[in-house]
């Protein structure tokens, strides 16, 4: 349990998904203008993490590995298998919401096919790989189906308090008198670069 | 051959390397240009393995692209990538082993990375086979440029060395009070320095700049 709660906050905090590695920032870029927006791509990104990672955890230990139900390493299969993963469930997702859940589609339909190419949700998925085979006592280890829901709970919630706290900025810069060249891409790199600075006191946190 | 070469294929392949840049410009593939520019030596590596991927998966799926059913492109493009990106990590692995540790996640991520996606979808699905070569080869430069100018001053501030040769680190410089900038070497430099390109970028082209 305090394992649990350790990597979730350390996946939120430490680990952040856009301060600490730059993953899912070709969307974070372009879709954080206005804070609604940027909420929307993050509770969907959010979602799209929490459900595919167990599946390819369980992919990768029961399938892929060694001691799997095949008995080989496959495991240079698997940047081929992860994505089809991700892209078939994030189709599935957007079917599934649009069936049963008509308003969540409206705010969240236009961003689904997006995060199908979100880096965020590959790299969560590889460093989860590479996690697999740490000591258990460690607090970055990945150990089973729950650690892994934890762990993309906790990224997912890290991308959504980046974007939404970068949309905010963005909003209230458009006020502001930015030298020509700097303007739009320019200093919002800038502004990324402080927000990541401010996050790393975070690092070497512990619980 | 002259048509090879004409006056479209020249512009097809120079302008991503400067007014049409995948990252500064298109903001195509920032993901990975960041994380592994702390040293010159894995962000020429990088650089080099898009731009190979790039230009075959562009070349790839504009072959395919009469047969392609509209509605799966997006697998279908996900996995030529997939098994290129594939390709390349098993040589990375075989034969610069070091330079694919440091590089870690980023060589798989090269799957995700917005250029590919990017460029198959705006140039692949529509333009012939050597147009699309031209095309991939051109954005993979321009994206390696970027990077390989990010980690030249990531290396020398911050560790004062270039592709692990000693440049600062003398007695005589570190007597007149220079220090290397350990900063420099942090992930947030990266996004700042990345910030600073753009600035010179666009006040030398005038056109470029933002209302």
């Amino acid at each position: 349990m305090e394992n649990l709660l350790s990597l979730f906050v350390r996946s939120i905090f430490v680990d952040n998904m856009i301060f600490a590695f730059f993953l899912g920032m070709c969307s974070y870029l372009a879709v954080s203008k206005n804070v609604k927006t940027a909420l929307g791509l993050g509770v969907a990104v959010t979602f799209v993490l929490v459900v595919t990672l167990p599946v390819n955890y369980l992919l990768q230990t029961e399938v892929l590995s060694a001691d799997g139900i095949l008995g080989m390493d496959l495991s240079f299969l698997s940047f081929i298998l992860f994505i089809a993963v991700i892209a078939g469930i994030v189709q599935l997702l957007e079917m599934i919401v649009e069936r049963f859940s008509p308003s969540l589609y409206a705010s969240l339909g236009i961003f689904l096919p997006l995060i199908a190419v979100n880096c965020s949700i590959m790299g969560a998925s590889l460093f989860m790989q590479q996690r697999i085979n740490l000591p258990a006592e460690d607090v970055q280890a990945i150990t089973g189906v729950g650690s892994a829901v934890v762990y993309a709970l906790g990224s997912g919630i890290g991308w959504l308090l980046a974007i939404v706290g970068l949309a905010a900025i963005r909003e209230k810069m458009a006020y502001s008198d930015v030298p020509a060249p700097l303007r739009g891409l320019g200093i919002t790199f800038i502004t990324v670069g402080l927000m990541a600075m401010a996050f790393m006191c975070f690092s070497g946190l512990k619980i | 051959m002259s048509q090879l070469f004409s006056k479209k294929n020249k512009d097809v392949f120079f302008n991503p390397l400067n007014i049409d840049n995948p990252v500064t410009v298109q903001v195509l593939g920032i993901c990975s240009a960041l994380a592994v520019t702390a040293k010159l030596e894995p962000a020429i590596v990088m650089g080099l393995s898009v731009t190979v991927i790039v230009a075959f998966a562009n070349v790839i799926i504009s072959l395919l692209r009469k047969t392609i059913p509209n509605r799966i492109r997006i697998i279908v493009q996900l996995v030529v990538v997939a098994a290129l990106v594939t390709i390349v990590s098993e040589v990375l692995k075989a034969y610069a082993y070091d330079v694919s540790v440091q590089l870690s996640v980023y060589v798989g991520l090269i799957i995700t990375n917005c250029i590919l996606m990017g460029r198959l979808e705006a140039f692949a699905m529509q333009n012939a086979p050597w147009e699309s070569f031209l095309d991939g080869l051109g954005n993979g430069i321009g994206y390696a440029m970027i990077l390989i100018v990010v980690a030249f001053f990531r290396e020398l501030l911050g560790a004062g060395q270039i592709l692990g040769f000693n440049i600062l680190n003398y007695d005589c410089i570190a007597n007149t009070g220079y220090m290397n900038n350990g900063l420099m070497l942090m992930p947030p430099m990266a996004l700042i320095i990345v910030g600073c390109v753009i600035w010179v970028q666009r006040a030398r082209n005038k056109e470029m700049q933002e209302q």
